[in-house]
């Protein structure tokens, strides 16, 4: 410890501030190189299977963004409360509400005359998966501001709760009547279909959305005095915000951010590639964009790219088991060491290392 | 390594040249792709299709390779994977969960060169065919052996999910404890889960700290039978043999046998004469096996199994057949009548014997 | 019979709250040095596969069990190492440490999915396990369950009584004072990290070795996080860490015994299965509102990363 010193810069490096995540990829990518040489594999052959099969054609990166949306849209609105030290974890549960909100529109919207307006069906979705997202991570805000329940916690517990709701609902009242009793509702109209955007490929809508969602976000996070709010907020003491004490506005804001793109997203995949509601519609993807908030610097753009390299993890993990007969953990693996490369790198944004005996100050 | 690397390369050829190539060189070994729901592991659902996979590349040694992805998600996921198998030349897809269907409809309309086989789903097409197995004819002898062997008259059942196949089999065995023992009751404990060990242990527990002396289970692992063993009443085990695991309590298990299916539908495949068929095969197409009864069932209820086994092989015999009466006294199928493979693939209702009670929808 | 099934539930509940005792009281220690650590659920799965994998090996599962606490402890230094050392975000450390973990879990048991362990038999107490109603369900447990009890009582006494007990909810209460006085903040915090870690490991290791016993991927399932959720629940205190394990145990195993008697009740199972996450979140609610007593016990640094020389 001696040798190597810690020193604060006077003022966050911006360029590591960039620089720390490509850095944390690139070690991610060395270390999966090492990865694949201890199990025996020719690691040049695993990185092209895992790291560049992925995006070898226009179909590959259609894939690819379809799995990167779902995590843009949970991710950017975690980022908004973890900007303010709000830590909604259970943006999964919120995704499975949005899902459960979208597909009633889509069940029912038939007999009220909806199937003809495909516009009208997919924006009152839209409207449904959102705002069902949003009151499910009300719960949390209200137990927070009025209880001072740990949001951490009791998001998560709504996750477990949620799954349950869903497994009643198409086990029960939504199961579809065709579907030989299993846990499926009826598959949508076609005009409770989000359209697809690239002919041949499942790449819908959604996209679009996302990424319109990711530039208001940035201007509402930089550009904005809410924004700047919140992030002064986020700067204050976080210990008390754990048991508790802290600003009504921003858990609220952020919780209710947080939940609305995640049910924008479960909307999204039940009107997109799953076109159904089942008991599996939640495939982890709100777990998952806690890492792409963090990695993406709860920024938009890197938001975007985050997801992107994280949705090609997952992919690679399927080709790595196919072309390499590696298991399927290796994506989650991956995923972890990419997170802990960039807390660890981020040391460089706001200190730096000296070699040497430490001077006396 | 080498093996990969042609793999990779020849799927890269396929893409880019000629995605729908029938005939490859007669001397290339044929693929296949299997698509499993959970991790391979030791016991279970995945294992014996597995261990049917194996048998298959055996029999069919130099004919025919394969290659899996374990542990897909049921959803956008799956869709992926099967395409992915179809463009890297494989000719044939066995997908093996029931949320795999809607996705291998779609790939195989896409496909039309490729033959794609999907276990437990009802949905088939030109390229497209789908089997299963009759689980509840096992689970009817496992019942006979309970309802003959259990001095409480309370049988354990811990269960995943209320699917059919998971009704068929819970009511098979309550019908079989009865034929012989009308005393027998079936008690069910749902775990939500195909595969959390500890819950389902503690379901095991649970019933049988409730008197119940016989368990058995339809979730993934082997803790009912190891929690029988260590409480020293009997189970029987569902999937694989499952002695290993309790060598006191295992009397015997409902064992699924794809191998002979596999073999037989790669070398209809290899020789051009595959039709899509929906074969549900039972104990007399070898689908459906016995594991070994365990010496401590007395020698006349081993002579009983023995001869209604006999009949089921020899087709004169249907477990379920009339009169059955639901749990609320309707009658379901007069005297007589058997129940028909439409009407119990869409079982919803528990038959008397069964004491726990299926929730209203 | 109605003796038999209070003490078969009482029985049940001690098993299923016992993992959640003793991570949640490796937590609370960790906790109270100041340090946040959400990593509970990863911590647990690798000392579930390495206690599993070891024991296989050794043929013991104590051997396996020690191996699980080294292993939780060495996953724990990690996310000392980022978060005391590099200072990194801790809840963005504790997730990272929690989804690692998980993954890295199911990636190293690949080969012990084959595996089973013989059970490990219960060990009845002289005396008290033929107590009438309570001598089954309290004590003819596993040993693991009397170690819960005895780490319970060595750690109120520790934070209570001792000296450096003392030191360690001092440095969590204000490291700034605990520093000027002269205590190794980082070091102590380092320490009650790494026994955090410990505990973890053995909570993983009494899933996999003396519970289930089986190793599979996900066989966590969740009990990391309600562990967490115990702290709060528990306002820090270890007394109240015992309580809010049995009373979830408790709510889980009534459900588990509610299907399995026969009972007709028209309430879908889901509901059933959804009750002890709700009964954790009303308990939290009930607990947290009362802003005095969290006041009282909170450690106040909680989550805030600390530099000595600045």
């Amino acid at each position: 410890m001696k040798w190597i010193r810690i020193e604060a810069r006077q003022e966050p490096d911006p360029l590591m501030r960039f620089g720390s995540p490509v850095l944390a990829v690139t070690l991610t990518v060395l270390a999966g190189l090492l990865v694949f040489a201890v199990l025996g594999k020719d690691p040049v052959e695993g990185f092209k299977v895992f790291f560049l099969n992925p995006l070898r054609d226009t179909y590959a990166l259609s894939e690819l963004f379809l799995k990167a949306t779902p995590l843009m849209l949970c991710a950017l609105g975690l980022a908004v409360g973890f900007q303010a030290n709000v830590w909604n974890i259970g943006a999964e549960g919120q995704f499975i509400f949005g899902a459960i909100g979208a597909t009633g529109v889509a069940l029912y919207g038939g007999e009220l005359g909806l199937a003809n307006s495909p516009t009208l069906m997919l924006g009152l979705m839209m409207l449904a998966g959102a705002i069902s997202g949003a009151l499910y991570a009300a719960i949390p805000a209200w137990l927070r501001t009025h209880f001072h329940a740990s949001e951490i916690l009791v998001s998560l517990m709504l996750v477990y709760v949620a799954n349950l709701f869903c497994s009643w609902l198409v086990f029960g009242p939504w199961m579809d009547p065709d579907g030989q009793n299993f846990p499926q509702t009826r598959s949508f109209d076609d005009a409770a279909l989000l359209p697809t955007i690239l002919e041949g490929t499942r790449l819908n809508l959604a996209l679009p959305l996302a990424l319109g969602l990711l530039l208001i976000g940035h201007v509402y996070l930089n550009h904005s005095y809410a924004g700047f709010k919140m992030r002064v907020a986020g700067g204050a003491e976080f210990a008390a915000r754990y048991a508790g004490y802290s600003s009504r506005r921003m858990v609220w804001i952020g919780l209710l951010a947080g939940g609305a793109t995640a049910g924008l997203a479960g909307m999204a995949e039940v009107a997109g590639p799953v076109g159904q509601l089942t008991d599996k519609i939640a495939a982890g993807y709100g777990f998952a964009a806690i890492i792409v908030a963090f990695v993406g610097r709860l920024n938009p753009f890197g938001i975007f790219l985050a997801s992107v390299v994280m949705a090609l993890f997952y992919i690679g993990g399927e080709q790595a088991q196919q072309y390499l007969s590696l298991p399927s953990a290796i994506a989650k693996v991956f995923q972890g060491l990419l997170l802990f490369f960039l807390l660890a790198t981020d040391l460089f944004v706001n200190y730096r290392l000296r070699l040497g005996r430490s001077a006396h100050h | 390594m080498k093996q990969s690397r042609r793999t990779l390369l020849s799927a890269l050829a396929l893409t880019l040249t000629l995605p729908f190539a029938s005939s490859a060189q007669a001397e290339e070994p044929v693929k296949a792709g299997f698509v499993y729901v959970s991790p391979i592991g030791d016991a279970g659902w995945t294992y014996q299709h597995d261990q049917g996979r194996l048998q298959m590349e055996k029999a069919l040694a130099g004919k025919v390779t394969s290659r899996v992805v374990e542990n897909v998600q049921e959803g956008p996921d799956a869709e992926r994977v099967i395409r992915e198998f179809a463009t890297s030349g494989s000719k044939v897809v066995f997908a093996t969960s029931f949320g795999y269907m809607n996705a291998m409809e779609k790939v195989s309309k896409q496909f039309p060169n490729v033959t794609f086989l999907h276990a437990t789903g009802y949905k088939s097409g030109k390229n497209f065919g789908n089997y299963n197995a009759r689980f509840y004819e096992g689970r009817y002898l496992t019942g006979v052996i309970a309802g003959k062997m259990s001095k409480s008259n309370i049988l354990g059942y811990v269960g995943a999910f209320p699917i059919p196949e998971v009704l068929q089999g819970i009511n098979a065995f309550a019908m079989g404890a009865r034929s012989v023992n009308p005393k027998a009751e079936v008690r069910v404990i749902w775990v939500n889960s195909w595969y959390d060990p500890g819950k389902e242990r503690e379901a095991a527990m649970t019933l049988i700290a409730q008197g119940a002396d016989m368990v058995t289970h339809h979730t993934d692992s082997t803790a009912t039978v190891q929690a029988a063993e260590e409480k020293g009443v009997y189970a029987f085990g569902y999937h694989s043999d499952m002695s290993k695991y309790g060598k006191k309590a295992h009397l015997t298990a409902t064992t699924h046998q794809w191998g002979d299916f596999y073999t037989k539908t790669m070398q209809e495949v290899l020789a051009g004469t595959w039709k899509p068929t929906n074969p549900w095969g039972g104990i007399k197409d070898g689908m459906i096996k016995l594991a070994p009864l365990n010496p401590a069932i007395p020698k006349d209820v081993q002579t009983l199994v023995g001869d209604l086994e006999g009949k089921l092989k020899a087709g004169t015999f249907h477990p379920f057949t009339g009169p059955i009466v639901d749990q609320d006294g309707k009658e379901v199928v007069a005297k007589g009548k058997t129940l028909s493979d439409e009407e119990l693939n869409k079982m919803s209702y528990y038959v008397q014997g069964v004491a726990s009670k299926l929730p209203k929808k | 019979m109605e003796q038999d099934l209070f003490s078969a539930i009482l029985f049940a509940t001690v098993v299923a709250g016992t993992p959640l005792i003793i991570v949640a009281l490796g937590e609370l220690v960790t906790e109270r040095a100041g340090v946040l650590n959400l990593g509970a659920e990863g911590m647990m799965a690798i000392g579930a596969i390495v206690a599993f994998a070891v024991a296989h090996h050794a043929g013991n599962p104590w051997i396996g069990a020690a191996a699980g606490m080294m292993a939780g402890m060495a996953m724990s230094w990690l996310f000392a190492f980022l978060s005391l050392t590099l200072m990194a975000n801790q809840v963005a450390s504790g997730l990272a440490l929690a989804i690692f973990g998980v993954g890295l879990a199911a990636f190293v048991g690949k080969p012990y999915e084959a595996v089973s362990l013989p059970a490990v038999p219960p060990l009845a107490l002289p005396g008290l396990s033929s107590l009438p109603l309570v001598g089954h369900g309290l004590f003819q447990q596993q040993p693991i369950v009397y170690l819960s009890w005895l780490l319970f009582a060595a750690i109120t006494y520790f934070l209570y009584r001792s000296r450096a007990g003392l030191v360690l909810r001092a440095v969590g209460e204000s490291p700034a004072s605990a520093h000027a006085i002269g205590y190794p903040v980082i070091r102590i915090r380092y320490l009650a990290t790494l026994f955090g870690g410990a505990l973890a490991g053995l909570g993983g290791a009494f899933l996999s070795v003396f519970h289930t016993p089986l190793w599979v991927d996900g066989m966590i399932a969740g009990r990391g996080w309600i562990a967490l959720a115990l702290v709060v629940f528990a306002t820090w205190r270890p007394w109240r860490v015992m309580i809010g394990a049995y009373l979830f145990g408790g709510v889980m195993v009534s459900q588990l015994f509610l299907q399995g008697s026969g009972i007709q009740v028209n309430v879908p199972q889901q509901f059933l299965s959804a009750l002890p996450y709700l009964a954790t979140v009303v308990v939290l609610v009930l607990i947290s509102r009362n802003a005095l007593s969290i006041r009282l016990n909170f450690p106040a640094s909680l989550g805030q990363p600390f530099r000595p020389d600045t």
